[in-house]
Order: C-alpha cells, then sequence, then structure tokens
C-alpha cells in the first residue's frame, strides 16, 4: 500500500491520513486501520518536538542532569558522593593586590602588594588535564565540585517544586471547587504571601539561622520549607481560577449527577484539566528556585561551608581576590546556573505552546 | 468605582498586617541575647556603667525584647504596630537614626538608578517588540527572543561579577566600588558628578539587560495580539498605509496592558535593586537593607519591609485602577 502522509500545516486537521480513499473502497474494514488519530497527548508532544527552542533546552536539561548525577562517578576525585582533595603539594600562590590612589598633584598611581605562599596541599591549582578547571581553597577538584553542585542546586529545585505545587493544588483546589468562606480565607493568605517581599525574608531567615547557630546540612532543609511556604501562591491562584471556570462545566454538572464523592470529583474530573497550566507553571517555577538558591548562596547564606552548590561556588566572585584573579572559581558556576535556568525557560516556554490549542504551527 | 477601591484599600490593610505579623516573628526567632547584643552595639559599649544598663533596660522593654515567649512576642508586635501607626517606626540600631531618615537618605541613588534603567528598558524594548511581532518568526525575532532568553535567565550577580570582572578590572574603563572615586580635594562639582555617573553606568547596564526581556517578551505578545484584532483587518481594508495602521491603530492598542503593567513597577523603582547594589557596592537602600538584615536591626527590617509591602499594594491597586482608566471597556468591580 502506498503510504502518503499529509503532515498538515494547519493545526485544525491533526489527523494524519494515510491513502486518502472514498467510502466505497473501505467495503467492510474498520475505519481505524486506515486512519491514526492523535490523542491530545500525543499532539502536545509533536507541536512541542517540532518546536526548536524547546528542543535545545531539552537536550540542555539532559546534559546538565547527566554531568550532575552521572558524572561524578566518573570523576577520581569523588569518592561516595564527596569530593576528596588532592594532597600533592601545589605551586606557590602569587598573590598581588591591586592598589589606585591619587597624589596630592592629582596623578594616578597603581601599585601592586604581591604576597606568595607554598601551600602543602595542590589548592588554587592551575588548570591542567588532571584537574581539568584547577582546585578551590580545599584543594579540591573544581570540575567535580561542579557535578556534585548540581545535584544539590537541581535537587533543591525539583524538591522545592513539588512541595508548592501539592500545597498550591489543594489549597487552590479547596478554594475553587468550595468557594465562599473557605476561598475568601485561602485566596487572603494567599494575598499576604505574596505581598511578602521574597529576598529581604530569605536574609532574616538566614541570619536567624545563622544566629540560632544552625550551621550545617539541615540549614538547606530549612530554606526549602520556606522557599515553599513563601511559592505556593502563585499556583494555587492558578488553579483556583482554572477550577472556577470549569466547575461551571456540562461534565462537572455529569459528574455531580452520577454521584461521584467531591474527592473524586475534584482529583479526577477537575485537576486532570488544570495539569497543563500546572506544567508550564512548574517549569518555569524551577528555574526561578535555582536563581534563589543561587542567589543566597552568592550572598553567602545560602549552603552550609563546605558543601559544594553552584550557589555557594559562586559566591567566591564575591571577594576580589578571587573575582580578578580566580575566574574558574565562580564563572563555571555561573555558566551552569545560567545553562539550567535557561533550559527550564526554553522548555516551559515550549510546553506553554504545545499546550495551547489557539498556537499556530 | 470609589466603592471598589475603598474595599480594596481596606483589604490592603489587612495584608499589611498580616505581612508585618509574619516578618516580625521571624526576626524574634533569633536569641534574645543576640538581639540584646545587637542593641547593645548600637548604644555604644560603656562597660559596666550604671546609666548605661538602665538604659539599656529601658530599650529592651520599649521593643519587648525583653519577654522571650508567645504571649511576649505577641506583645511585642501589638506595640510595634501601634507606634506604627502613630508614624513612629523607632531608631535604627545599626544607623543610629530614625529608620524612615535613613531610607529616605538612600532612597536617591537606588531610585536613580532604576529610573533611568527602566527608561533604558522601555525605549528599547517597546519598538523592538512591536518590530518583532510585525515579523513574526524572522530572523530579528528569532534572535530578540533568544537573547531575552538569556537575558532573563541570566543570574544578576554573575551577570554583575562579569561586567566587573572584564570591564572594571581587565579593561579598566569603569570604577567599581561605592560611588566616588578618591579625587583631589580641588575637584569641580562638575567632575564629582561625572565620577559618579561613571560609577553608576555598569549598574543601570545590568539592570536594563535583566529586564529588558519580559518587557520586550510582553509588547511583543501584545502586539501580536493586536494585530489579529479586527480593527486592525478594517484599517487595512480601508486603505491606510501599514505605517499608519502599526504606529497608529497597534501601538495604541499594544500600550494598554503596558501602561498597567508599569503601575506594577511601582515598588522596585523605590525598594532599591538590593543585589545589584551588593555586587557593585553602592551605598543605596537596597545594600544598606541588605547589611541591617543581617544584623537582625529589627526597627530598620520591620520599617524598610513594610515600606516594600506598602508600594506593592499600592502597585497592584493602581495597575487595576489603570486597566480602568486607560481601557474604557474594563469596568471595575464588577
Amino acid at each position: 500500500m502506498e503510504e502518503k502522509e499529509i503532515l498538515s500545516n494547519v493545526p485544525e486537521e491533526e489527523v494524519v491520513t494515510e491513502n486518502v480513499e472514498t467510502a466505497e473502497d473501505l467495503h467492510g474494514e474498520n475505519l481505524n486501520d486506515r486512519v491514526r488519530v492523535l490523542s491530545p497527548g500525543m499532539m502536545v508532544a509533536k507541536r512541542f518536538f517540532r518546536s526548536k527552542l524547546s528542543m535545545v533546552g531539552l537536550v540542555m536539561l539532559i546534559i546538565l542532569f547527566l554531568f550532575s548525577f552521572v558524572g561524578p562517578m566518573l570523576s577520581p576525585w569523588a569518592e561516595s558522593g564527596e569530593a576528596i582533595q588532592d594532597k600533592n603539594p601545589g605551586n606557590e600562590i602569587v598573590l598581588a593586590d591591586r592598589i589606585k590612589y591619587y597624589t596630592e598633584e592629582g596623578d594616578t598611581v597603581i601599585a601592586y602588594e604581591i604576597t606568595v605562599q607554598q601551600p602543602t596541599i595542590n589548592k588554587r591549582g592551575d588548570l591542567n588535564s588532571e584537574h581539568l578547571l584547577g582546585t578551590d581553597d580545599y584543594g579540591e577538584d573544581i570540575f567535580t565540585n561542579l557535578m556534585l553542585g548540581g545535584r544539590i542546586s537541581l535537587t533543591i529545585g525539583f524538591v522545592v517544586i513539588i512541595l508548592e505545587t501539592l500545597i498550591g493544588v489543594i489549597l487552590g483546589g479547596l478554594a475553587g471547587y468550595f468557594g465562599g468562606w473557605v476561598d475568601n480565607l485561602i485566596m487572603r493568605i494567599v494575598d499576604i504571601i505574596s505581598c511578602i517581599p521574597t529576598l529581604p525574608i530569605m536574609l532574616i531567615l538566614s541570619a536567624t539561622l545563622t544566629s540560632l547557630g544552625i550551621l550545617d546540612i539541615s540549614r538547606l532543609y530549612y530554606l526549602m520549607v520556606v522557599l515553599t511556604l513563601i511559592g505556593w501562591g502563585g499556583i494555587a491562584r492558578l488553579v483556583r481560577g482554572q477550577i472556577l471556570s470549569l466547575r461551571e462545566q456540562e461534565f462537572m454538572l455529569a459528574a455531580k449527577c452520577s454521584g461521584l464523592s467531591t474527592s473524586r470529583k475534584i482529583f479526577r474530573h477537575l485537576l486532570p484539566n488544570v495539569m497543563p497550566q500546572l506544567i508550564v507553571s512548574m517549569t518555569m517555577g524551577l528555574g526561578s528556585i535555582i536563581l534563589m538558591e543561587a542567589t543566597l548562596g552568592f550572598l553567602g547564606l545560602g549552603a552550609p561551608l563546605g558543601t559544594p552548590t553552584w550557589g555557594a561556588m559562586i559566591s567566591a566572585a564575591s571577594k576580589m581576590e578571587y573575582l580578578s584573579g580566580y575566574p574558574n572559581f565562580w564563572i563555571p558556576p555561573g555558566i551552569c546556573i545560567t545553562l539550567a535556568i535557561l533550559a527550564f525557560n526554553f522548555v516551559g516556554d515550549g510546553l506553554r505552546d504545545a499546550f495551547d490549542p489557539k498556537m499556530k504551527r | 468605582m470609589v466603592k471598589y477601591v475603598i474595599k480594596r484599600l481596606l483589604l490592603s490593610i489587612l495584608i499589611l498586617v498580616g505581612v508585618s505579623a509574619i516578618i516580625y516573628t521571624l526576626v524574634r526567632l533569633m536569641p534574645v541575647d543576640y538581639l540584646e547584643n545587637k542593641l547593645a552595639a548600637s548604644l555604644g559599649s560603656a562597660g559596666s556603667d550604671v546609666e548605661y544598663e538602665t538604659r539599656l533596660a529601658e530599650m529592651k522593654a520599649y521593643y519587648g525584647l525583653d519577654d522571650d515567649s508567645f504571649w511576649g512576642i505577641c506583645k511585642g508586635y501589638f506595640d510595634w504596630l501601634i507606634n506604627f501607626c502613630q508614624g513612629n517606626f523607632g531608631d535604627s540600631w545599626k544607623y543610629g537614626q530614625p529608620v524612615e531618615n535613613v531610607i529616605f537618605k538612600n532612597m536617591g541613588v537606588s531610585f536613580a538608578i532604576s529610573f533611568v534603567s527602566l527608561i533604558l528598558q522601555l525605549v528599547i524594548a517597546i519598538p523592538l517588540g512591536i518590530k518583532c511581532a510585525c515579523n513574526q518568526y524572522g530572523k530579528l525575532d528569532y534572535f530578540a527572543t533568544v537573547l531575552t532568553m538569556i537575558g532573563i535567565s541570566f543570574p544578576t550577580f554573575f551577570l554583575g561579577s562579569i561586567l566587573i570582572k572584564f570591564f572594571a578590572i581587565d579593561l579598566g574603563w569603569f570604577e567599581v566600588g561605592g560611588l566616588h572615586s578618591n579625587l583631589p580635594t580641588t575637584a569641580s562639582g562638575f567632575t564629582r558628578f561625572i565620577d559618579m555617573v561613571w560609577h553608576l553606568i555598569l549598574p543601570m547596564f545590568l539592570l536594563t539587560v535583566l529586564s529588558i526581556g519580559s518587557w520586550l517578551r510582553y509588547t511583543r505578545t501584545n502586539t501580536l495580539e493586536v494585530l489579529n484584532a479586527d480593527y486592525i483587518r478594517t484599517a487595512r481594508a480601508k486603505g491606510l498605509s501599514e505605517h499608519s495602521v502599526v504606529y497608529k491603530h497597534v501601538f495604541r492598542n499594544t500600550l494598554i496592558p503596558l501602561v498597567t503593567l508599569l503601575a506594577g513597577t511601582l515598588p522596585s523603582l523605590f525598594s532599591g535593586a538590593m543585589i545589584t547594589e551588593t555586587v557593585f557596592d553602592i551605598p543605596g537602600i537596597g545594600n544598606i537593607a541588605y547589611n541591617a538584615m543581617l544584623e537582625g536591626d529589627i526597627p530598620f527590617i520591620m520599617g524598610y519591609n513594610m515600606f516594600i509591602a506598602i508600594l506593592t499594594v499600592i502597585g497592584i491597586l493602581l495597575t487595576d485602577i489603570m486597566y480602568a482608566v486607560v481601557d474604557p471597556r474594563v469596568k471595575l468591580g464588577s
């Protein structure tokens, strides 16, 4: 049978027909054998994979994940998920402080203050084939730390977005479905949360944790909890808005007539209809959580000392010494953060366009 | 309309009370002796002086720090709330001045940076966005979309560090750190002004690059929507030139949502760009607040955050009102 695939340019014709025939030719044969009908999910996937930018984003994400989660296993400088020190004596470290001042006559004078250190371990080592990005202050391989840092940064992003979605869906769903005082109460809480300035609140929290003496890994858990608590408002609003409009549609009347329980109506009939918007907002949200973690790390407030996260690694840039002298300390994690956010944005954008039935092309 | 605004204002007060309660509780979770040290530092360490001790005790009682229980924190909060409503924001412990003075004194630089950068963003993004939409999926459109995405994805501190590294340290074109370099005492006012501008170019550039993307995207999406409207088809059908279709009919309608969005940028104009100012070490309100927050300076933290929260609430309200003002099709409160 000759195969003639018509890839339609018009989106309304998402049905791909093979071999157009008249009804008389069909005699007795099942129409389904001849015409391939795409399910809504397949249509979304097709539209998603057709867009170049979302493919770029997806490939970037896969590479980042392999880099972070598989990479450390292949690195000689990591053992059971922790970076190990390079005990070889390193090169001497020459520190030059640039001092600029103005003389009485108005001339500019630049002076350098030179200090030389001889470390016992290979710290602040040069870039070579053994250490692709050199070594840091503790003699650990920066490339390995970059991979390990990716694990923590990406995990934080996923944990927070999943928790946010859970809270947002449940509370937003309740508000939208029940309306009345439940809706009023929940939405006022959301209003308050959306008015809290995020960065200041995180700074205060960090100061509070420091003053309480919480300096170990549990800092990250508190951070995640608070990021979740101030982040769920947006998702709750989205879910509520969708459910408010869906609730009035005929299929809900049908659900009500068949005597379904409330939870079944919400979770089986309403929520699946919110999924597209939810997935898009989760993807976009992941980027912003990674950015928040990195920002706190940069300010020296996120992960505890010695835990490699992308944000903690880039905080080296806040000291002039590293900023000018050791770009290998902070440029690689910065690039990783940017790529991760970019990838999530590309994929989110692609998904939004793919889910949108009005979207042409 | 008036009824709607009054209702929204009452709701705003409720929101502000909620926000302040949350922030106050978070600050008060710090151990009391930690806060006491900060308070003591602000009074000047006079040692075992009796007068100093009584003064410290007085201040502790004033800020409600002597009671760390749940009810103590509640009482401290309501004391603060009553003072706040009376317009008494307290003295900053770190800066030793009334909170409102600290805020208004340092707001100028922050406002200047944000304002100039906002103007730049609008001047570049709106024409570019319209151009992109008119040639949808063209080369320029694709290029602008990718650039926009990169701009949105760049973390502020990373791009800021790169700018400092390459333009200030390696190339030496700009000065960074503070607002003034060590100019000779004889320098004229004009030289000083130029020097200050020289320090502010990189931060302004940074802010512009980072925020231009969202304006561009917004303009593009809106213009696309307007271009598909019936009245644009009518305009074309009656034989108007493409130029007048785009710049008269499309442009004006594109501006409607943009004007409302502009009202929403109010908080960011006045509250300072915290990270940008920290990276470039500019003594603006963001940087001042950053340092105060790390030190547990309760009066300043509360004052500053309430300042932002009030601006945010006003921004949201303005956005809604602007909708009705700019677009006669929108009716509020229905």
